[in-house]
């Protein structure tokens, strides 16, 4: 142990402890800026180059950033004397030199890291006039903003995509004023390496990196008469969103949401889960062919995470024809509304818009891709993120903390326990294991769940027994840790069955279009047993026991893995490409 | 030449080739050869200098004279002002700005005849007199020239010229002689401290290094000289690449390190050149690879390329380039020493400093700690420019004073004006004033008087350099250059500029010097890197010692040197002014009102100071103030 003081108070920490780690102990939150630890996704971002965290260590020369610097023994810091208060606040002043002063009509404002120190340190007026960088905005994609004008240099994003997602899609361009993070050349993100999983988005501080928006386009359908304009809402929604209106993190407010969706105006309110569930039926049949028919289909990789289909067709290409043939729970949704729904409901497809509410930016991408249509319609119109419903709720006057609950729409609103459970890492692959389960052996379980394969942990293995079989499978979460188990399967190093694999670490509860949240270790974790409590209230915990599904077979698809199955929720071919978005 | 294992046969190589030098040290007088060295250094270089030796090589032959009379180029001689420089040998006869047409007027007069070419020689400005030899010219007699012993002597692209001067036999010496801890000992006890600017004990950084464990360790050469004006470095390179070779393997010894790079600037291709051939010779002769002089030892070294980042000179961001990543510093702990190239324990020496270790090895540490101040040894190379007469390279005792290099080496100030400050650091540095002109150099008497050693890089100013654009001047290359990572360098760099911009644009006020002050607190103490962190020290040292050039500049908009374009204004003198209209035709503002065979006036309100009418007029008329 390390014995050092701080302002004058000793404290006992570890050897390698920081500065900053050691003031935390003492309860002293020194201010940070590009600073940020993840301890449970593995990511660290410690450039030390805002150098708002500096402190005074008697004997050094000149300030310590306290983020990067080591304790050592009897050292002796300051974090308090004018001399680190005043370049704390000129670095913040410098920083905001080279900032665009657009708070009022900023994305992010109330939710920027920036504007937040700005306001703590107390700054009222614009010390520095000169220069300020002048880089195009970057909207060739329809799911990623990029505004390298608020770009602060934190690095963070280049550190979440090179270190923890292993895509390498963004570095810092140029040198001196004028850097920033960008792809390389500074060419448009729609031509780079990037899988817009949105991992970056929910570490940028500012609004340099954010998701394209459609509220507009989602007003303008709301308020069209001669639209039909059906919403659904994703698993890991419902247990986040209660953060937008002040509620507890993980608390499930699945009924007041759907209240306050009709409110705005939605002809029918559905749930994604709905589709969860679907992609099992046909999934699962997927799986047990391939199991049964042999080894060479195996493992077979779960398609329902656009960004990290995109990651696996483009990185690992010799890889891609081993991922399921099936559409996202997002995508079999819409699908089944523009076919089934609108059929029932004597309505042109033409005149239906989809419009889903997701956890997540790759599905902004997903949506507009050329594969997800269904006899030549968009199976999904619009992507709004958790957060953009958020403010559209707050528009509508809507405040979730008042309002009933009620209930998802049929036919596409019942859901099983198992369907909800997607919106965390391991959810798909254990709501598969239910339904295979089943299938394979004749009986159904009696205690459905696979903990083996929950939780925060990058990779998680099992082996689950099914009548004599013994199936092999890995949940994946985190881009870096698919790479992981991918250079394993192509070096034939290990031998699995079912591999679900998420591209945000966690899974979509953690996906880039929810709410940005400061203490992201725990809120994620939270957010997870919210969806694992829904799991455990439900009536039905098994897809291929939900009747809504089993009616929709019956009425409309006839078999899993029918033909009409296979025209509506199924893609052949490659999954991604570059996209043009609907408007 | 045969290959060298063991270090009785460098010995014998040496005994056999030590007469290639006999003529040029005069130890061996033999009435028939002679020896003709023509400055090979990229200055002279520029100057045809190549052509002179090609010449000179034509009429040796024409002659029948092969083999008796021997023309090779050599390193930097020093004496830049005056090149190209040419040594004839063994009268040891220095001629200056020689052209490649001159050639055959010395080698009829003064090779086949004996008689000195007069008009070539050197003339002492003051004593108005023509000085035969090197020995005898003001410029050198203050100097002594250890890293550069070389230089001016071998011919950098001959191994055997470099084992000749005794060349290896420290390397031979250290590895079958001493210990690592032995070497290390020496170097500590020496006293040598880092010529690249920081000054840190060489000894102790290679202590620092030998005491991690590992498999791999690293030694490099920052070969980046990336200050403006600096050329020392490139010398060295230029002409005698073999001592940083030989310094590099001894450093490896010492810390147990097998391979080496030299991490040269791509801007330096000649140095580049001079190097791969020095290297392949070494490899060639067995004295750079595996097994070195049969004691075992393994050394290799690879050069690699800079590509234009003046902050790649800063170690860490030296060590990111060569791993291929962006060329950005890293936070120091942990030291290279610790954690370096490919996280393996890594020393970082300046090309210079790696110079002077065969020479330490060779006359002891005693001999080298007798020479300098206190706490300063040996010597130290500076790139004498500005507005001095004699530019060129120098290489002095430490403890010279500023004065003796400046006026009894330098020869004074250019065109009789006065001196007003020496630059000493490059964009680290600071000013220093008349009133230090006494202090004697090293490390701790410079940063004394807001200074710095820095590389060796001193430019000397006069009254016709106006101090705040020089403060500026510093500050645009630092913004230049700045990697841009972190916020106190990458934007606080950038204010600095855009105010000392307005200062010398008449839009500063007496606020702008407080802020410079203030701006400059910040960034010298939370700029992550040395580039950072010394960029404010030109604003500094001019605040501090030339307080009435900036308060000219804010309070009467006025630049008391007479350099700030926008400062001065131009005016039509009546009593001069014939009327011709010529500088009205030529004013691209048309601001000039006057009818033919009339004075002419400049509207001040629209002028733009291009100067434009003052070029123009052929009567001068227009005068600037």
């Amino acid at each position: 142990m390390i014995n050092l003081t701080i302002d004058g108070q000793p404290v006992s920490v570890p050897e390698g402890t920081t500065i900053l780690d050691a003031a935390r102990k003492l309860n002293l939150d020194l201010p940070t800026l590009c600073y940020l630890n993840l301890e449970k996704i593995k990511y660290l971002n410690k450039v030390a180059s805002c150098r708002i965290c500096v402190v005074e260590v008697e004997g050094r020369r000149n300030l310590a950033p306290s983020c990067a610097t080591p304790v050592s023994e009897g050292m002796k810091v300051i974090t308090n004397s004018k001399r680190v208060l005043a370049s704390r606040r000129k670095n913040l002043e410098l920083i905001i030199s080279n900032h665009p002063f657009e708070c009022l009509v900023c994305a992010k404002s109330t939710d920027c890291e920036l504007q937040k120190l700005v306001w703590e340190f107390g700054i009222n007026t614009q010390r520095y006039t000169g220069e300020r960088s002048e880089h195009p905005i970057d909207r060739s994609s329809g799911a990623l903003k990029r505004d390298p004008n608020k770009c602060i240099m934190c690095r963070r994003c280049e550190t979440m995509c090179n270190e923890v997602q292993t895509v390498g899609a963004l570095t810092a361009f140029g040198r001196g004023f004028n850097t920033v993070v960008a792809p390389a050349e500074m060419n448009p993100i729609a031509t780079s390496a990037c899988v817009y999983c949105g991992q970056c988005v929910s570490v940028c501080p500012t609004a340099a990196l954010t998701g394209v928006g459609y509220i507009k386009e989602t007003w303008e359908a709301l308020f069209n008469p001669k639209k039909h304009v059906v919403v659904q809402v994703a698993p890991a929604v419902r247990v986040a969103i209660g953060e937008e209106f002040g509620m507890e993190p993980g608390l499930p407010v699945t009924g007041k949401l759907v209240a306050g969706l009709r409110r705005l105006g939605f002809n029918a309110v559905f749930d994604t889960t709905f589709g969860a569930d679907l992609t099992i039926i046909e999934e699962s049949r997927e799986i047990i062919e391939r199991i049964e028919d042999g080894q060479e289909d195996l493992p077979i990789l779960t398609s329902c995470c656009p960004g990290w289909i995109n990651f696996l067709e483009h990185q690992f290409p010799d890889l891609k024809y081993i991922a399921s043939t099936c559409k996202s729970p997002q995508q079999m949704t819409g699908a089944v509304v523009k076919t089934y729904y609108a059929q029932k409901m004597g309505i042109d497809p033409k005149d239906v818009v989809v419009v889903s509410v997701m956890p997540c930016i790759a599905k902004k991408y997903e949506a507009a891709l050329p594969s997800e249509e269904t006899y030549g319609i968009r199976d999904v119109d619009y992507v709004l993120t958790t957060r953009e419903i958020a403010k559209m709720l707050k528009e509508g006057s809507i405040n979730l903390n008042h309002i009933q609950d009620e209930d998802f729409d049929n036919p596409l609103g019942f859901s099983s326990g198992a369907g909800v459970i997607f919106g965390g890492s391991g959810g798909v692959l254990e709501a598969a294991l239910r339904t295979v389960y089943a299938r394979m052996t004749g009986h159904e379980l009696e205690d459905v769940n696979f903990t083996a394969v929950r939780g925060m942990a990058g990779i998680r293995e099992a082996e689950v027994q099914v009548g004599e079989r013994t199936v092999r499978v890995a949940a994946v979460s985190g881009l870096g840790n698919a790479r992981k188990v991918l250079e394993k399967i192509q070096r034939r190093e290990e031998r699995y069955d079912v591999i679900e694999i998420m591209a945000c670490p966690g899974g979509c509860v953690n996906g880039g279009g929810q709410p940005y949240a400061e203490e992201r270790d725990e809120i994620i974790e939270k957010r997870m047993h919210g969806l694992y409590q829904i799991d455990r209230n439900s009536r039905v915990r098994k897809s291929h026991q939900n009747p809504a599904i089993q009616a929709l077979y019956e009425e409309f698809l006839g078999e899993a893995g029918s033909r009409k199955a296979h025209e509506i929720l199924h893609v052949t071919g490659l999954m991604s490409a570059p996209a043009d978005c609907p408007k | 030449m045969p290959e060298i294992r063991t270090g009785e046969q460098l010995a014998s190589v040496y005994e056999q080739y030590k007469q290639l030098l006999s003529t040029r040290l005069g130890t061996v007088v033999d009435d028939d050869t002679r020896m003709i060295l023509v400055c090979g250094g990229t200055g002279c270089h520029a100057s045809e200098s190549e052509m002179i030796v090609e010449n000179f090589q034509a009429l040796i032959h024409k002659n029948g004279l092969d083999g008796k009379v021997v023309c090779s180029i050599s390193g930097c001689f020093g004496f830049c002002e005056k090149g190209p420089i040419v040594k004839v040998f063994p009268d040891n006869v220095f001629y200056v700005q020689v052209k490649p047409e001159d050639a055959s007027e010395i080698f009829d007069q003064h090779i086949l005849n004996g008689h000195k070419v007069k008009r070539l020689l050197y003339e002492d400005p003051i004593l108005k007199e023509k000085m035969e030899t090197a020995e005898d010219i003001s410029f050198y007699k203050l100097q002594q020239r250890i890293a550069l012993r070389n230089c001016g002597l071998i011919n950098p692209e001959k191994i055997e010229e470099y084992i000749a001067s005794g060349g290896y036999q420290s390397l031979a010496k250290v590895l079958t002689q001493m210990t690592p801890q032995q070497v290390i000992a020496e170097m500590i006890a020496s006293g040598l401290r880092g010529r690249g600017g920081a000054g840190f004990s060489t000894g102790r950084k290679w202590e620092f290094a030998s005491k991690y464990a590992s498999e791999e360790k690293f030694v490099i050469c920052n070969a980046d000289e990336g200050d403006p004006g600096a050329f020392m470095d490139r010398s060295i390179m230029e002409g005698d690449s073999h001592s940083v070779i030989e310094g590099m393997m001894i450093a490896g010894y010492a810390i147990g390190a097998q391979q080496g790079y030299v991490y040269i600037r791509a801007e330096y291709p000649l140095a580049v050149k001079r190097l791969e051939i020095a290297i392949q010779q070494a490899r060639a002769n067995g004295l750079l690879g595996r097994d070195i002089l049969g004691t075992g030892f393994n050394f290799d070294i690879a050069i690699r390329l800079g590509a234009g980042a003046f902050v790649c000179g800063e170690e860490t961001a030296l060590i990111h380039s060569l791993q291929g990543l962006r060329g950005e510093p890293a936070t120091k702990p942990p030291f290279p020493a610790e954690n370096g190239l490919w996280a393996k324990p890594t020393i970082v020496n300046n090309v210079e400093t790696l110079a002077n270790i065969p020479v330490i090895f060779q006359r002891g540490a005693q001999w080298f700690n007798s020479i300098g101040t206190k706490t300063s040894k040996g010597t130290k190379v500076f790139a004498l420019a500005g507005k001095v007469n004699n530019v060129g390279l120098v290489e002095v005792p430490m403890g010279t004073t500023l004065r003796e290099i400046i006026y009894d080496i330098g020869g004074g100030i250019k065109d009789g004006a006065e001196f007003k400050s020496a630059q000493t650091g490059g964009p680290s540095g600071g000013c220093i004033p008349k009133q230090y002109l006494d202090t004697p150099i090293d490390y701790e008497s410079l940063q004394s008087i807001g200074s710095m050693m820095g590389s060796g890089g001193m430019i000397i100013m006069s009254e016709h350099d106006c101090m705040v654009n020089i403060a500026r001047f510093y500050m645009e290359f630092i913004v230049e250059e700045s990697c841009g990572r972190c916020v106190p360098c990458r934007i606080g760099n950038k204010r600095m500029l855009e105010i000392l911009t307005g200062i010398t644009e008449g839009r500063g006020t007496e606020a702008d010097l407080d802020e410079l002050r203030s701006l400059s607190e910040t960034i010298i103490d939370t700029s992550l890197c040395g580039l950072g962190q010394t960029a404010p020290n030109p604003v500094l040292s001019t605040l501090k010692y030339f307080l009435d050039e900036y308060e000219a500049h804010v309070k009467e908009k006025r630049c008391p040197a007479g350099v700030c374009q926008k400062l001065m204004h131009y005016k039509i003198l009546p009593e001069k002014c014939i009327g011709c209209t010529s500088c009205a035709r030529g004013c691209p503002v048309s601001c000039i009102s006057g009818t033919v065979k009339q004075v002419h006036t400049i509207d001040q309100s629209k002028c733009i100071k291009c100067g434009a009418c003052m070029t123009r007029c052929k009567f001068g008329a227009v005068v600037r103030e």
